[in-house]
Order: C-alpha cells, then sequence, then structure tokens
C-alpha cells in the first residue's frame, strides 16, 4: 500500500523517534511510506479548547495534503489526532468551511487510521516481527479507547511481541490527566490524576510504560521524570519498530 | 432608526444571582481548595468506586442494555422536539384529574408560587421530598425568608441541611461526609437525640428516622420534585430508595410538586425504559425500592391537593441550542460524576452549582449562562473535563458530553471577545497554516538546546505562566537535534527506511521458504 504518514506536529518537532519508528515499521512490513511536505498540525488543540475559526486553515491543509487518490491510507502514531480528524475536521469544515472542503474533509476521514487499528485491521498484521526484552504496561489513551474504540488491539500487537513482559496496569482505563490544555487550565486537578496513574505504573515495577499518543506519554512521562520512578515511558510504535537486528536500547531511567 | 430584521431574541436564562446555579469562584481555584482535602478525596475515590462496579454489574447483564440506551435516547429526543404540545397535554390531564398546574418562567416565580400556596394552607412547615429542582431554584432559602420552615426528609439531604451545607453529588448529596461527622451534625442539630449516639451507619440512620418521623405525622403540606410526568395519562413519578418520599407523597393534605419542564415523557409505557435504565444506572441496583406514581387527586387517598409547578429557569434557552439541547434529555442518574476522572478528585462543590460533574458542565451554562458577569465562573466549567469521554459510554440515554463541552467552549471564546489566549491560538494557527514557518520555528526549537535550554539532561523542569502549574509537577523533554521531517529529509533518514524495506522483504522471503518446505 502508499501509505501517507501523518506525523503529528508533537511527534515531528518533539518526539521524532515515535513518527521514525513508525515509518519503519511500516516500511518493514513491505508499504511504501509517502510523507507529504506540506504537513504540519491537525488543528485538535485548538478545537479542544474552544476554537473553531482558526484551525480552518490548518484543517484545509491535513485535506489537501493527504486528499491526493494515490495515497491509499493516511497513517499516524496517535490516537488523539486520528480522532480530531475523524470526528473535528467535519465539525469545523460544517460551521465555517466551504463545499470543497466538507467533501475534502469527507474523503480524507475515510482512509485515517491510528497506527495499532491500521495495523491489526487494514494490514492483518498482529505479529509485526518485534523483539523488546522487558517488562512493559500499557496506558489505553483515552481518544484510542473511547473516541476510535481501538479496544484490545494494541494489545494484541504488544503480545506478539517477542521477549516481551507484558504486565496490566491497574485502573488501565482511568485518563493520565493530560486533555491538552486541560493540564495548563487545570493544572491542580490534572496533577491528581497524573497521581493516581504514576501510582498505578509503578505499582507494575516495569521498565516502560508504553501508550499510542506521544501527548499523553509526554505527561505520563513528565511527571515519572519528576518523581524519579524508575520507569520510562516509550511510544508502542518504538516497542514494535524493535528488532533481533536493530533493538531498541532502553536506557536506565532515572530514579 | 435601525430596521426590525426580525431575529428572534434569545429565551431567558435563570436570572443572575438568584438560585444555585453559580459558584463564587471559577472551577479551577474552588478545585485547587478542595483538592487539599485528603478526606473528600479518600471518600470520593471509594463512594464512586463502589457505585461504578455495582452500575457496570447490572448493566453488563441485560443484554439488550444498549437497545434500552438506543430507545432512551430517542424518547428523550422525541419529547424535546415537541416539548410545547406535551406540556400543554400533560397541563389538560393533571387539570381533568383534579391537580392544578402552575408555569414559572424562572426560579423566581416558581418559588413565590410555591410559598403563595403554602401560606394558602395556613402552615408554617413542610417537609420535602429530596428534589432538585428545588435545589436549583434555591427553594429551602426562599421559604425560610418568608417564615416557612422546610424540612428534608432524605437522609443525605438531612444532613446537608442540618449542617448549613451544600449537596455535592446529584444522588448522594453528602458523599463528602463521613459517620463521624455526621455523628457530630446529629449531635449538635437534632434536638432531643441521644447524647450517647455513636458513628455506627444503623444508629445514625435510626437517630434520622425517630426525628422524621415525627414531622411526617405533623406535616400538612409536602413539596417534591419528579423523575418523571407523562402526559398522556398525567401521572408523576419520584423512584428513591428510602421510603420518605413515599411517605410525603401519601401523608400529608397538600402536595406541591415542581418539575422541570424537561422531565415530561409521551407515554405511560415509556416508563417501561427509563425505570429500567434510571435505578441501574443511578444507585446500580435491578430496581429501586420505592416507586410512586400519582394522578391528580384521589378522593379520600393520598393528598385531597395537588399543585404541580412547571420550572422553565434556562431550559427553554437550552432547547433553543440545536447542538446543546442534547443535554436536556438527563434523568439525573449521576452515572456520567461516579466515572468521571475531574469529579473523583475534584467533588461537587468545586463546580458552584446544583449540578455538578460531567452532565453539571453541560447543564448549568446553559441554563444560568457563562457570561453574565465579568469573568462569569460559569465559563470554566465547560473545561473541567480532560475530555476522557468516560461520561458519555456511562449515560443511559448516551447524551454526548466530550461533544457538548467542546461545542460549549466554542460558544465561550466566540463570546468572549479578544483575549491573550485568543491571540495566542491565532498565532499559532498562523505559523501552523505555513509550512515554512512551520519548519523554521521547528528549527528555532532545536536551536534552543544550543544555547542551553533544558541543560545537560535536557530536561526543562521549570516554565513561565501559564504553564507554570504544568510544570510544578511534570519535566519537560527539551526540543531534539533534529524534527522528523529533517531526519527523513536528510541521507541516513533515507538509508533506514531502505534497509528497512530490505530486511522486511528478506524475512518476508524466509517465511515463505520456510512455509513451502
Amino acid at each position: 500500500m502508499r501509505i501517507g504518514l501523518f506525523a503529528t506536529c508533537l511527534g515531528d518537532t518533539l518526539f521524532p523517534e515515535a513518527v521514525k519508528s513508525t515509518a519503519v515499521l511500516l516500511a518493514r512490513l513491505g508499504h511504501e511510506v509517502v510523507f507529504p511536505p506540506g504537513q504540519t498540525c491537525c488543528g485538535q488543540m485548538h478545537v479542544n479548547t474552544g476554537y473553531q475559526r482558526e484551525p480552518v486553515p490548518l484543517v484545509r491543509n491535513f485535506a489537501e495534503q493527504f486528499g491526493d487518490a494515490s495515497i491509499d491510507a493516511v497513517v499516524m502514531p496517535s490516537g488523539s489526532c486520528a480522532g480530531s480528524v475523524r470526528h473535528q475536521h467535519e465539525i469545523v469544515a460544517e460551521r465555517y468551511g466551504d463545499a470543497a472542503l466538507r467533501s475534502g474533509v469527507a474523503t480524507v476521514k475515510a482512509k485515517t487510521y491510528e497506527l495499532s487499528e491500521f495495523l491489526v485491521d487494514v494490514l492483518d498484521a498482529t505479529d509485526v516481527g518485534a523483539y523488546f526484552p522487558h517488562r512493559v504496561t500499557y496506558h489505553p489513551t483515552c481518544h484510542s479507547l473511547r473516541m476510535l474504540r481501538v479496544g484490545d488491539k494494541p494489545l494484541r500487537l504488544l503480545r506478539a511481541v517477542e521477549g516481551i513482559d507484558l504486565v496490566e496496569l491497574p485502573e488501565a482505563d482511568s485518563c493520565c490527566g493530560f486533555g491538552g490544555t486541560f493540564a495548563v487550565k487545570n493544572a491542580d486537578t490534572s496533577t491528581a490524576m497524573l497521581q493516581d496513574k504514576m501510582r498505578n505504573i509503578s505499582a507494575t515495577r516495569a521498565d516502560v510504560c508504553s501508550a499510542g499518543d506521544s501527548s499523553c506519554l509526554m505527561h505520563i512521562g513528565g511527571g515519572l521524570s519528576r518523581i524519579k520512578s524508575g520507569t520510562r515511558t516509550l511510544h508502542l510504535a518504538q516497542i514494535l519498530g524493535s528488532t533481533r537486528t536493530a533493538p531498541y536500547a532502553l536506557t536506565e531511567a532515572a530514579r | 432608526m435601525s430596521t426590525f430584521l426580525g431575529m428572534p431574541a434569545t429565551p431567558p436564562r435563570a436570572p443572575y444571582g438568584t438560585g444555585n446555579l453559580r459558584g463564587e469562584r471559577k472551577f479551577p481555584r474552588a478545585a485547587h481548595d478542595e483538592l487539599l482535602n485528603e478526606q473528600l478525596r479518600r471518600n470520593l475515590g471509594r463512594a464512586t468506586g463502589t457505585i461504578r462496579a455495582k452500575r457496570i454489574g447490572v448493566t453488563g447483564e441485560l443484554p439488550d442494555w444498549e437497545q434500552l440506551r438506543d430507545a432512551g435516547s430517542a424518547i428523550k429526543t422525541d419529547t424535546m422536539n415537541r416539548l410545547p404540545e406535551l406540556l400543554e397535554q400533560l397541563e389538560a390531564k393533571v387539570t381533568e384529574r383534579g391537580g392544578t398546574v402552575h408555569w414559572a418562567r424562572d426560579g423566581v416565580e416558581a418559588n413565590a408560587i410555591v410559598t403563595r400556596l403554602v401560606k394558602a394552607t395556613g402552615s408554617s412547615d413542610v417537609i420535602k421530598v429530596k428534589s432538585m429542582a428545588t435545589q436549583e431554584i434555591g427553594l429551602n432559602e426562599h421559604l425560610e425568608a418568608e417564615g416557612i420552615t422546610p424540612y428534608e426528609t432524605d437522609l443525605a439531604e438531612l444532613i446537608v441541611q442540618l449542617a448549613d451545607d451544600k449537596p455535592s453529588h446529584i444522588l448522594v448529596p453528602a458523599i463528602h461526609r463521613n459517620r463521624d461527622e455526621i455523628r457530630q451534625i446529629f449531635l449538635d442539630e437534632i434536638p432531643g437525640v441521644d447524647p450517647d449516639l455513636d458513628n455506627v451507619p444503623a444508629h445514625l440512620a435510626a437517630a434520622a428516622r425517630t426525628y422524621l418521623r415525627q414531622k411526617f405525622m405533623t406535616a400538612r403540606v409536602a413539596v417534591s420534585g419528579a423523575n418523571f410526568g407523562i402526559a398522556e395519562t398525567g401521572t408523576l413519578s419520584v423512584v428513591e430508595s428510602e421510603g420518605n418520599g413515599r411517605m410525603c407523597l401519601t401523608l400529608p393534605d397538600t402536595l406541591i410538586t415542581v418539575m422541570g419542564i424537561e422531565k415530561v415523557l409521551p407515554r405511560y409505557q415509556d416508563l417501561e425504559v427509563f425505570l429500567q435504565l434510571l435505578p441501574r444506572s443511578s444507585t446500580g441496583e435491578r430496581m429501586n425500592p420505592y416507586t410512586s406514581m400519582w394522578t391528580g387527586v384521589t378522593p379520600g387517598d393520598g393528598p385531597q391537593e395537588f399543585h404541580l409547578v412547571l420550572l422553565d429557569n434556562g431550559r427553554t434557552a437550552a432547547l433553543a441550542d440545536r447542538i446543546g439541547r442534547e443535554a436536556l434529555n438527563c434523568i439525573r442518574c449521576s452515572a456520567c460524576l461516579n466515572v468521571c476522572p475531574v469529579y473523583e478528585r475534584a467533588g461537587g462543590h468545586a463546580y458552584g452549582s446544583t449540578y455538578p460533574g460531567p452532565i453539571g458542565a453541560v447543564l448549568t451554562p446553559q441554563l444560568a449562562g457563562m457570561h453574565a458577569a465579568k469573568d462569569d465562573p460559569n465559563s470554566s466549567l465547560p473545561y473541567a473535563s480532560s475530555l476522557c469521554g468516560a461520561c458519555f459510554d456511562a449515560c443511559p440515554v448516551k447524551i454526548d458530553i466530550p461533544s457538548l463541552l467542546v461545542e460549549l467552549r466554542h460558544q465561550h471564546t466566540e463570546q468572549a471577545g479578544t483575549t491573550a489566549e485568543k491571540l495566542a491560538m491565532k498565532a499559532a494557527a498562523g505559523v501552523m497554516k505555513s509550512p515554512r514557518i512551520y519548519t523554521a520555528a521547528q528549527k528555532a526549537a532545536s536551536l534552543s538546546r544550543s544555547v542551553g535550554v533544558g541543560g545537560r539532561d535536557r530536561v526543562i523542569s521549570r516554565l513561565p505562566a501559564p504553564f507554570d502549574g504544568w510544570s510544578d509537577s511534570r519535566d519537560t523533554p527539551a526540543p531534539p537535534k533534529q524534527s522528523f521531517r529533517a531526519w527523513l529529509a536528510s541521507a541516513e533518514g533515507a538509508a533506514t527506511l531502505r534497509e528497512a524495506s530490505a530486511e522486511g522483504a528478506a524475512r518476508r522471503a524466509a517465511d515463505d521458504h520456510q512455509e513451502e518446505q
């Protein structure tokens, strides 16, 4: 397949390793990965903070960059950005866009996938040939779980990883407290949620807490780093991208 | 003189400064203080966790639970689409059966109507059934000011009233109190209570029962809310657990029911759906212990005078919003509160309204407005959510609360004018919409590393306002040397992808070979 890779602004700028692993993984599975160079941001932060006029150019740009019929699927290593493309772009287009934008949004929405659902649903691949001999716990991010309904697909992918010691995260489905600008506007409540999430992560004694969204991982990882918990965060794509020939070099997290 | 263009005015909201639909502070400030209360967090964590587990059990056991939710949603949507005709039908039926219907535009009118009706009976006190509508309009405070004493008869409402406190949960109003506190409240406030009263729940309940029994036997007027009002028959219904409601609804001479206009249901048979949805979602029980239904007045049986006060108080304004109106479908089960991670930590008081939690965050701003004053506390409510979506999954009538929150946030930014945040959002969109400027900004971010941002461990531990709350408990990574796109465009990036393709091809060839053998 010819796959349009959306790096997401956060992944592109702050967490490029997760995007690199996504590209490497898709190439390894035999697909052509294209990166439309004019891509930037899906506008999720704007919409979630209450701004729907400002992201119109972003929504338009996304539809233009990935609308090309030669792109079979648009894949991104983020549940919340995929959620934004699939659920919010049409709200923005409906309200402040024109007919062309509405149609462009509908076209691109139909072929947009978060990484784990693309691998399992479209490629029918659960064993992607990964090797990761470490203790891992998985946090299912809210938008993957309740907006995209990815269900246990990420866990099925992880269970098939060679050498992995996968441990269940208690109260896994509760929010880590990030919520985009929520963590800034309601920092105290967000921190209280983060503390509970970190307590559950620590209880697993995992080396790595993984998830399918760099934004939630930035939040959880930022908290774990501050308390020097000994557990580090790693994007699902980085675990799936790690192989026997090119294993991920896990560095010790600060304690 | 300008030409009249014929645009309709927005229906009125609940009048500013009346009732209990607005706190004194914005949510983040109020939550900040509530979060310091360790006792509150423990109580809430335990209580919401218990109800959550019970609800999952009794909703999971029904094979048609999802269809029931669909039916509940469809009936409520149908109701809202023809609310005026259903209300008139309800009025006609209640009147036909000997009741009197009053229409109250807002809480002020409803309070005045109830006060007038109570005074006409000559009684100076009333017993009350737990009711959200009368909490919303501040009926108790109004009655007291008029020399009438209201007695709450629901155990938790009684605790809240005796402590001169406010409810913090729709179903469990005293969820923020523990048994020691309740014991002390009873010792201080119940006349003639046994001074040796201990903190055993059964003993506390017995003390309340003794106190209330005397009120039930002597009161001549009761005030209730309603869970449902059936347009087809004129039947009103209250569902409850303790039986205090049944006492209030049957013993006095006069019954006054205050019902929000959105509580009407078209047909008697609709109860079949809602009497399954409500208890299972609310208390996590298959059926609530007491379901009372009454239709007008029955000679020789129950109250001989019945008044129904239909309350608007901003509901028509909510109905006028094509997206926001979905919040009116709420049946006040409180399932969304019990699954909400924000409610669980901050508690109900932080919302400043009779309606806390996710549904309160979308209902309160619509009933009372969120720009009624400068820096209106209600404008912070739609932001009191991480948009995790747990509320939507729990809602028995499938109200898409996260989408409503996002919609109300949009309405807020549209009305708020030019703010620093809006300028920042515009600036961010300005950078993001141009790949050229965006790439330049990425390079600038990478460069910040070389001037020492993040230090040697590449971690930023202190950020300026408004990000200081974030950096109080979270480290932020310094931008990496190279963005993804810069890597991809580099020789290294191209080579890495080539190698991955080749490795994958080799692996597949080996697999095929193995299968052939």
